[in-house]
């Protein structure tokens, strides 16, 4: 046998070199942290300093009192309009998501034209925000529920084809071999192999979007002058801050909630 | 050449225990040299075969052979050799660049639609990764080797008639996995999804099996079990068995012939016990030494 070569323990800089790069990556971050500030004007240590008074004038302002909580009937109202606003939107662009993706995914796909085809959809209605749907379709749609629907179901549907490709990719590729090599037709491998493998997956996509979409709807009433975000936008221009922090404590507890509920089906469903 | 006997006698000492758990095999230990496989008829001839993913480099290269009927014909050679493809080209899952493949008398290569699907059926198909559908319980995977046989709407509502449930009951319980009918395949341990996945074959009634690395995923035990009863299906019911491996040992142990694939060519089609340490070193290539030392 060759005699090796015995490397020193002393000679392999494995771990310096390591130490070395994580001091230069912290400098970076220092450096970024006070450029950024430098051109901005902004001084962090008086927006530190700040924060106390900030949240000492919260509390004067915003602790609602009795009378504000008579109003509580009509902003839970709105809010179960926009909770449900959300959800239809989510499930329909799921519909159509799912649709999509069994086209756009490589596995799955009939001809490659669509593939591109529903690819390419996707990735538009992606990367316009929900934001930019709402002012758009404003436009168009005039201040009613629609536009908020089409808003949240434009954003959702492009983000959840793209999800649902990845999804049906991974879990499916195997038995989808399998089913295609027992001869089976397109419409069997899709209703036997793809749908039972990738459902659990999606549907818990779709269920994160549901979350997701109850946060963006109040931003997209504010725009489209319906449901809660509506009434936020109301009352804050008026600078009535008890109704502003109920309502808004309305939203953190219903969103808590309907987390809660996803979480519970999702543990069921997977 | 040491290190083999001892083996032998591992596996030797390992064969009671096997069989009190799994299975009472029959005690065969010396493949029955069944000289009449050399003359069984031809079901399938392979000619020509090139594939190429792209450019020039070739995955297969010129390949030909022939498959006899109730053969148990081993492919093997190092990895990236192109068995997996090969394997696949036969059922067509993958395309050939050039060549025939001749399959009871018609060319499957110009088979479409209709054609194809029942072309696959006569061929079944069983995985190293078992390729089951986790969420489904055995007994639904199993009538999935079914599927070729119905028209859309009958496979996507399982339509299958009672002759058809009492036929897949038959096959899983002959498989000895008739306790893990109402489970789900994700509940299942390594060898009895393998015995599912040559549940869901047998259950095409085909002609062919086609096994991609069967045992390459499971322990020495359970990996015994599917070759026995891969051999076991070969004898009692005519069908061939066409199958990957990359341990030389069994492949020895279990076939009736070998083809050695090496770089895409076929170095070795013969009787097994033919092969010799230079048969060996045709097919790994320089590896022959890696082998000896361990």
């Amino acid at each position: 046998m060759d005699k090796m070569n015995i490397q020193h323990a002393g000679d392999v800089n494995i771990i310096r070199k390591k130490h070395m790069k994580l001091f230069f990556a912290g400098l970076v971050i220092i450096a970024l942290v006070f450029g950024a500030g430098a051109v901005t004007n902004y001084n962090h240590i008086e927006g530190v300093m700040s924060i106390p008074a900030a949240f000492q004038w919260l509390f004067a302002n915003m602790l609602f009192s009795g009378s504000t909580l008579s109003n509580l009937p009509n902003v839970l109202r709105l809010l179960w309009e926009t909770i449900l606003i959300s959800i239809v939107s989510t499930t329909t662009a799921a519909v159509f998501a799912g649709i999509f993706a069994i086209m756009g995914s490589k596995l799955t796909a009939v001809n490659p034209v669509l593939m591109y085809a529903a690819k390419l959809t996707a990735s538009v209605s992606r990367n316009i925000p929900v934001v930019a749907w709402a002012l758009i379709l404003v436009i168009s749609f005039g201040t009613n529920a629609a536009t908020g629907f089409l808003a949240l179901f434009f954003a959702t549907f492009g983000f959840l084809v793209r999800a649902f490709i990845e999804t049906i990719d991974e879990a499916s590729k195997d038995t989808v071999e399998a089913l295609r090599a027992t001869g089976a037709t397109y419409p069997q491998v899709i209703a036997k192999a793809v749908i039972p493998e990738a459902m659990p997956q999606m549907f818990s996509w779709m269920l994160f979007m549901i979350e997701t979409n109850i946060r963006s709807a109040t931003l997209v009433g504010l725009l489209t002058g319906t449901g809660i975000g509506y009434l936020f936008d109301l009352y804050y221009k008026q600078l009535n801050y008890e109704m502003v922090s109920l309502i808004t404590l309305a939203i953190v507890i219903a969103v808590l909630i309907i987390e809660w509920m996803s979480n519970l089906i999702r543990r069921e469903i997977l | 050449m040491v290190l083999k006997t001892k083996e032998r006698q591992q596996l030797a000492g390992q064969e009671k225990k096997a069989d009190d758990i799994v299975f009472p095999f029959d005690s065969d230990e010396h493949r029955p040299l069944d000289t009449k496989k050399d003359d069984a008829p031809v079901i399938m001839e392979i000619s020509n075969i090139d594939k190429a993913y792209s450019g020039d480099k070739k995955v297969l290269n010129d390949i030909a052979f022939d498959i006899r009927q109730g053969e148990v014909l081993s492919i093997i050679g190092p990895s990236g050799a192109g068995k997996s493809t090969l394997l696949r080209v036969i059922n067509r899952m993958i395309e050939p660049s050039r060549g025939s493949i001749t399959f009871q008398g018609e060319d499957t290569l110009s088979m479409k639609g209709r054609k194809l699907r029942s072309m696959r059926t006569d061929i079944g198909m069983i995985f190293q990764h078992y390729n089951l559908v986790d969420r489904s319980s055995v007994f639904e995977n199993v009538l999935h080797g079914l599927l070729g046989y119905k028209n859309s709407l009958q496979g996507i509502f399982s339509l299958y008639t009672e002759a058809e449930k009492q036929r897949a009951v038959e096959i899983i319980t002959e498989l000895g996995i008739s306790e893990q009918l109402y489970k789900r395949c994700d509940e299942l341990s390594g060898g009895q999804k393998q015995r599912v996945g040559i549940a869901r074959a047998l259950i095409q009634d085909p002609k062919i099996i086609l096994c991609d690395e069967p045992i390459a995923s499971l322990d020495p035990n359970a990996s015994r079990t599917i070759m026995e009863y891969l051999r076991r299906i070969s004898r009692e019911r005519g069908i061939t068995i066409v199958v990957n491996l990359h341990q030389l040992d069994a492949a020895k142990q279990y076939s009736d012939r070998i083809i050695g694939l090496n770089g895409g060519r076929i170095v070795y089609n013969g009787n097994p016990d033919d092969i010799d340490p230079d048969t060996i070193s045709r097919i790994y290539g320089s590896k022959l030494d890696e082998l000896i030392v361990e």
